[in-house]
């Protein structure tokens, strides 16, 4: 793990090309493998970087792993680097849901089909899954103390999984608490 | 029912559809997949372009296709009314909350150091870890249960965090394992 990016993408055709490579991965979505190619394998970003970015896509409307392609893209090439890993990341799985679309008609009723897409389902869960708790460690060395971190993503949880609250209000609700605090605790 | 015969759309009807996802774009939270309510509300209930089985269908396909989930939004475009449909939902969706990324996250840049900003994402940090397990958990819900299949579906969630976990494996071949198994009607 490196502690900082000290490697960066290198052009962006470099850029265009990963995004490619890992939506090309992201069946059932393709946040997991972005962490694994942006921070594990390519050393792009740290864990920490990685989540902050996270972050704002989620705050921001719009798709997430669109938004984290936008921002990431743009930290390194501007609007062009914005723009090619946004390309990258969608124009050849837009053709292929596509495709898939046309073809999906005669199969639909079909129990392999079924079942294999439920199963399929079941794993992008998992890797969800993973992908949070991989990201855990960075409550540990937050601003704002690992206790109250642990706490505003239990209550965030909560809230979302368990009660079901629209998630503009959890964001609205917990968010500016959480953010003063933690300006209140930095010097 | 073949895809490719897909109802032809007026124009009005065609700008109404972009007009709504341009709308639904700037709402999107959290992603996408947290508008799907209202775009079903539109579509199905309203406007009865598609059915709910054809919802449902096009939310599934864009999840077990490679690339990000919000291809949903072109697929449901598509059943609407073809190559014109996909296109009004696509770039409806896409277009606002680029522009808004984009415009956010280069004033957030020039401020990055600032303790306001710094604030603004240590603070967000612990809810977006939050909202990942919340997201996971919603993902897995539908298969627990108490039968043999939710044995093997919760099986094949445990496989994926692990492996995500302990190796350097493609989230890929976990997707694959899991079509694979849920094809033999395991899950």
């Amino acid at each position: 793990m490196p502690a900082r990016n000290a490697s960066r993408p290198a052009s962006t055709a470099d850029l265009f090309f990963t995004f490619n490579r890992l939506a090309l991965q992201g069946f059932g979505g393709v946040l997991a493998v972005a962490q694994r190619e942006l921070v594990e394998r390519k050393g792009w970003l740290t864990k920490q970087e990685f989540v902050e970015m996270l972050a704002l896509s989620q705050v921001l409307p719009g798709p997430n792993v669109v938004n984290l392609a936008l921002i990431f893209g743009d930290r390194f090439f501007g609007l062009r680097g914005a723009f090619a890993a946004v390309g990258g990341m969608l124009v050849v799985p837009l053709i292929i849901v596509m495709a898939l679309t046309a073809a999906y008609g005669a199969f639909s009723q079909h129990p392999v089909v079924s079942g294999a897409l439920r199963g399929m389902g079941a794993v992008a869960a998992g890797l969800i899954i993973a992908t949070a708790l991989k990201l855990m460690p960075a409550l540990a060395s937050s601003r704002l103390s690992p206790v109250l971190a642990a706490i505003f993503s239990a209550l965030t949880f909560v809230t979302i999984a368990w009660l079901r609250w629209p998630l503009v209000w959890v964001i609205a609700g917990l968010g500016p608490i959480a953010i003063a605090i933690a300006y209140a605790r930095m010097r | 029912m073949s895809a490719l015969a897909h109802p032809v759309l007026p124009m009005a009807d065609l700008l109404g559809l972009f007009a709504h996802f341009l709308v639904l774009s700037l709402l999107a939270i959290g992603g996408a997949i947290t508008t799907a309510p209202d775009m079903h509300r539109f579509v199905v209930d309203e406007h009865h372009w598609i059915s709910d089985d054809q919802f449902s269908a096009s939310i599934a396909i864009a999840q077990a296709a490679p690339g990000p989930n919000v291809l949903f939004v072109a697929v449901i475009g598509w059943n609407v009314a073809g190559p014109l449909g996909a296109l009004a939902t696509m770039c409806g969706t896409l277009l606002p909350s680029t522009a808004l990324t984009l415009v956010a996250t280069r004033w957030g840049a020039r401020r990055r150091e600032t303790r306001g900003m710094r604030a603004f994402t240590t603070g967000l940090t612990p809810l977006t870890i939050g909202l990942l397990v919340a997201t996971g958990w919603l993902l897995a819900r539908p298969y627990v249960g108490n039968d043999l299949r939710a044995l093997g579906a919760l099986g094949l969630i445990a496989v994926s965090i692990v492996v995500m976990l302990r190796t350097r494996v493609s989230p890929m071949w976990l997707v694959g394992l899991g079509a694979v198994v849920g094809a033999l009607g395991w899950v």
